[in-house]
C-alpha cells in the first residue's frame, strides 16, 4: 500500500513529500528544481508570451512559481473557458502555439469547450491542467476529474505525467505535436505532488517520435497530375479552407491563382486566405455562401480543394454534389480529411504551403500567357451568377440592418481589424460583409460553432497585436455567455471594441423557426436583457447605444477613435432580417433560397 | 465486409482506451479487439476484427494512423493471413458423458486442461469458424461456460508487421 497510508501523522493525501524523501533532499544536488520551476522553464524554452489562466488548488505550486517569473506574462481570466478561447485566438492571429493553464476537476471540465473548439478547427495549443496528486488518483478525492479520459475525443493528444523527471520531455512532445501536422489542441495534466517534487531540468532539444512522423512534402506525381489537370480544365473552380490560414500558404495560392487566372472561394474557416476585395475571388462558398460561389462549386468541372474538408456546412448534400460530374484535386496535410465526404480522383497528402509552392514552380514553366476561351466563356457565366447582386439587401425600412452595421466597420477599420465574432446570424453577416484581405484577421468558430467565443478570442487578438483594431461582433445571446469577461478586459486595459448586433432574439434560431417551424419561436426569445451601456460603464468601459441607420457610421468612427477604450457598441437591429442567401440543411448547393421573395428553388 | 487490422502501438496507459474511444466515437464496428505486449515490451500489438464498406475500411485505417500512439496499422485483408481464437469450455462431463466429450474434443483436436467430477474445461484453438462449430456439435445442456479472446492475425510468408 502507499506509504502515505502508513504514516498516522500525515493527512490521507497530502501533496507534501514524504517524510523519507525530504531527508534525501538533503543530499539532492543543487541542480535540481521543483517541478513547477520545471513547467515553467520549458514554457520559456518554447518563448510562450502568453499564459491564459485561472488558479487553483491543485496548480498552486504552478502559480507560485510564476509568481517569480518574468518570462512570460500570466493574463488572469474569469472563466476557465475564456482562457482557452484566449489561447486559441492567440494562436489563430499569431500563428504560435497557445498556451491555458487551469487548476484540476472544475477548472478543467470549464476548459472543455474551449478546448473542443480549438480542436474542431485544428489550432495549436497546449493546455496544462492541474490534477490532484497521485496517491489521490482514482479515489474520488476533491476536485479530481479524470481529465485525459474526459478530454480524449476532443484533443490531438493528451498526457498524464507521473514523474518529475518526464515533465520536461512530455511538455516538448505537446508542444511538437501541436504545431506539426494537422495542428491540433494537446492536453498535459499534471498531479499535484508532481510539481513539488524535485528533479534536474534538461529540455530536449528535438524531439523524435517513431509513432508520430506527419507527413509535409506531396507526392510529386499527384502534383504533377492536378496541375495537367487544371490547366486543361474548361470550368476550373479553387475551393480553399482553413488549412490555407493555417498553413501560411496565402501568398503562394495568391500566386497560383492569378497565374491560373481561375475563379476562388473560401469557406469559413479559409476567408482571408485569399483577398477578398480581389476580382478572381467568388466570396465564401456554403450554407451562406454566395449565389456565384455555390453554383461554379456545382458546375465546375475540375475543383481543387486545398486545406478544407467538404463538410456538411460547405457543399450540403453529397449526393446532390456529385449530381454533376467533375475532378476533385484534394491537399490536405491530414489524410483522414482526404476521401471522408467526397470521392477525390486526385489525393495530395502534404503541407498546403510546400505543395502549392510546388505547383507553382511547375506553373512557372507550363502555364499558358493567354486564357483560353473556355476560361472566358467560363468567367462570363460566373459574372452572370454574379449579376444577381445576391448579398443585396433592403436598407429603406428606417431599423438598423445588421449587414449595414458590418460594411461601415469595414469602411471605418480600412478592412485591417482583426474581427472576432461570436456564433449565429452576426457570425455570418460578419463572413459575408466584412471583407478580408489577410490572413489571421477573422478569428471564429467554425467547426464547433461554440457561443461565447467572441469576448475571449478579441482579447487573445488584443494581446497577439495589442497596437490593432479588434472588433467582436457578437449577438445579445452569445455575448452574454462569456460577460464575465469585460472584468478581464478592464484589468488589461484591452481597447476592444464590442459590435454587438441586438436584435432580441436568438436570430439563427428564430430564422429556422421562421423558415421551417412555421414562425413558432420556440424560447428564441431574448427577455430580460440587462441595459448593455450601463454594464458596460460598470466595469469601467464605454457603453453606445445606437437605434438609428444614420448614426451607425458616426458611433463606430467614434468608438474607434478612443484608441485605448473598451466601448461596447449595443445596435438595436432589425429584429426580422434573415441571412441569404441560405441552402436548408440537407439540401444541395444549387438549392438556394435567396431572399424572402425568392423561394427554395433549383436555378 | 469482415477486415481484420493489426497495428503496433506504443505500451503506454490509456492507448487501449484511444482505440477503444476512436471506435465508439466514430461509429464503427467491432466485432473483436486482443491487445498484448510484443517481444518489444515498449509495444503493444492489437488486432481488431470490424466490418465496414471499403470507404469506412479506409477511413478506419486512416484514423487509426492518426493517433498518436499507433506505430504501425496493416490491414490483414490486403494480403494472406492466417488468424486464430483461443476458446476456453467448461462443459458437463457427467459419467455416461464423460467418454463422449473426450472424443468430440479430439475430433476438434482441443486438449482437456482441468478436470472436476462432474465438468471438463477444454482448450481450442482455431479461426473463429471453427470455434462455432465445436459450439454447434455439442448439446446446447452440456456448455456450462466460454470464454474466448478474439481473434488474433499474422501475415502469412514475408507479410511482416514489425518497425
Amino acid at each position: 500500500m502507499n506509504q502515505v497510508l502508513t504514516t498516522a501523522a500525515e493527512p490521507l493525501i497530502s501533496d507534501k513529500l514524504p517524510s523519507d524523501q525530504l531527508s534525501t533532499n538533503k543530499s539532492v544536488s543543487e541542480k535540481q528544481i521543483t517541478g513547477a520551476d520545471i513547467v515553467i522553464k520549458c514554457l520559456h524554452a518554447e518563448g510562450v508570451k502568453f499564459v491564459f489562466g485561472y488558479p487553483g488548488g491543485a496548480v498552486l505550486h504552478i502559480y507560485d512559481a510564476i509568481y517569480n517569473q518574468t518570462h512570460f506574462k500570466h493574463i488572469l481570466v474569469r472563466h476557465e473557458q475564456a482562457a482557452v478561447h484566449a489561447a486559441d485566438a492567440f494562436s489563430r492571429a499569431t500563428g504560435e502555439v497557445g498556451v491555458a493553464l487551469v487548476t484540476s476537476g472544475p477548472g478543467a471540465t470549464n476548459a472543455i469547450t474551449g478546448i473542443a473548439t480549438a480542436y474542431m478547427d485544428s489550432i495549436p495549443l497546449v493546455v496544462i491542467s492541474g490534477q490532484v496528486p497521485v496517491p489521490a488518483i482514482g479515489l474520488d478525492a476533491f476536485q479530481e476529474v479524470d481529465m485525459v479520459g474526459v478530454t480524449r475525443p476532443c484533443v490531438k493528444h493528451n498526457f498524464l505525467v507521473k514523474d518529475v523527471k518526464d515533465i520536461a520531455i512530455t511538455i516538448k512532445k505537446a508542444f511538437h505535436i501541436a504545431r506539426t501536422g494537422r495542428p491540433g489542441p494537446v492536453v498535459v495534466d499534471i498531479p499535484k505532488d508532481i510539481t513539488a517534487h524535485k528533479a534536474e531540468f534538461d529540455y530536449p532539444k528535438n524531439i523524435e517520435m517513431r509513432s508520430y512522423n506527419p507527413v509535409t512534402k506531396g507526392h510529386s506525381g499527384q502534383i504533377k497530375k492536378a496541375v495537367k489537370l487544371l490547366l486543361e480544365a474548361k470550368r476550373p473552380m479553387i475551393y480553399t479552407g482553413g488549412g490555407v490560414v493555417l498553413g501560411n500558404a496565402a501568398e503562394a495560392l495568391v500566386k497560383l491563382v492569378k497565374t491560373l487566372g481561375v475563379p476562388v472561394t473560401n469557406t469559413l474557416m479559409g476567408l482571408g486566405g485569399y483577398p477578398s476585395t480581389d476580382k478572381q475571388f467568388v466570396g465564401m462558398l456554403g450554407m451562406h455562401g454566395t449565389y456565384e460561389a455555390n453554383m461554379a462549386m456545382q458546375e465546375c468541372d475540375v475543383l481543387l480543394a486545398v486545406g478544407a474538408r467538404f463538410d456538411d456546412r460547405v457543399i450540403g448534400n453529397p449526393k446532390h454534389f456529385f449530381s454533376k460530374s467533375r475532378t476533385i484535386i484534394h491537399i490536405d496535410i491530414d489524410p483522414s480529411s482526404i476521401s471522408k465526404r467526397v470521392k477525390v480522383d486526385v489525393p495530395i497528402v502534404g503541407d498546403v504551403k510546400t505543395v502549392l509552392t510546388e505547383m507553382n514552380d511547375l506553373l512557372a514553366i507550363e502555364a499558358p500567357e493567354q486564357p483560353s476561351a473556355a476560361l472566358k466563356t467560363w468567367w462570363a457565366q460566373i459574372d452572370a451568377w454574379r449579376s444577381k447582386l445576391c448579398l443585396n439587401y433592403d436598407n429603406s425600412n428606417g431599423l438598423i440592418k445588421p449587414q449595414h452595421v458590418i460594411e461601415k466597420l469595414w469602411e471605418v477599420t480600412k478592412g485591417d481589424a482583426y474581427v472576432t465574432s461570436d456564433v449565429g446570424q452576426h457570425q455570418m453577416w460578419a463572413a459575408q460583409y466584412y471583407k478580408f484581405d489577410k490572413p489571421r484577421r477573422w478569428i471564429n468558430s467554425g467547426g464547433l460553432g461554440t457561443m461565447g467565443v467572441g469576448l475571449p478570442y478579441a482579447m487573445g487578438c488584443q494581446f497577439a497585436d495589442p497596437t490593432a483594431q479588434v472588433a467582436c461582433v457578437t449577438g445579445e445571446g452569445s455575448i452574454q455567455m462569456n460577460i464575465q469577461e469585460l472584468s478581464t478586459c478592464k484589468q488589461y486595459h484591452l481597447p476592444i471594441k464590442v459590435i454587438l448586433l441586438n436584435n432580441r432574439y436568438l436570430g439563427m434560431v428564430r430564422q429556422w423557426q421562421e423558415f421551417f417551424y412555421e414562425n413558432r419561436y420556440s424560447e428564441s426569445y431574448m427577455d430580460s436583457l440587462p441595459d448593455f451601456v450601463k454594464l458596460a460603464e460598470s466595469y469601467g468601459h464605454v457603453g453606445m447605444q445606437i437605434t438609428k441607420p444614420g448614426d451607425v457610421e458616426g458611433a463606430l468612427k467614434e468608438a474607434f477613435t478612443m484608441k485605448d477604450r473598451f466601448v461596447f457598441m449595443d445596435f438595436i437591429t432589425d429584429q426580422k432580417e434573415n441571412v441569404f442567401p441560405m441552402i436548408e440543411a440537407g439540401k444541395g448547393l444549387s438549392e438556394m433560397i435567396l431572399s424572402n421573395d425568392i423561394g427554395a428553388e433549383d436555378l | 465486409m469482415r477486415h481484420i487490422v493489426s497495428l503496433l502501438m506504443e505500451n503506454e496507459a490509456g492507448a487501449l482506451s484511444r482505440v477503444a474511444g476512436l471506435f465508439s466515437a466514430r461509429g464503427y464496428n467491432i466485432e473483436s479487439l486482443t491487445v498484448a505486449a510484443t517481444e518489444d515490451p515498449t509495444l503493444s500489438r492489437m488486432t481488431i476484427v470490424t466490418s465496414g464498406s471499403d470507404e469506412v475500411i479506409e477511413q478506419i485505417i486512416k484514423q487509426l494512423n492518426k493517433l498518436i500512439d499507433v506505430v504501425k496499422v496493416l490491414d490483414l485483408n490486403d494480403g494472406k493471413y492466417i488468424e486464430r481464437e483461443l476458446m476456453l469450455i467448461k462443459v458437463k462431463a457427467t459419467s455416461t458423458h464423460r467418454e463422449e466429450m473426450k472424443r468430440m474434443c479430439d475430433i476438434f483436436r482441443g486438449r482437456i486442461i482441468d478436470v472436476a467430477d462432474g465438468s471438463f474445461t477444454i482448450e481450442l484453438t482455431g479461426s473463429g469458424t471453427k470455434l462455432d462449430a465445436f459450439i454447434e456439435s455439442l448439446d446446447k445442456t452440456a456448455i456450462l461456460e466460454t470464454v474466448r479472446t478474439g481473434a488474433s492475425g499474422i501475415g502469412r510468408g514475408d507479410r511482416i508487421l514489425k518497425i
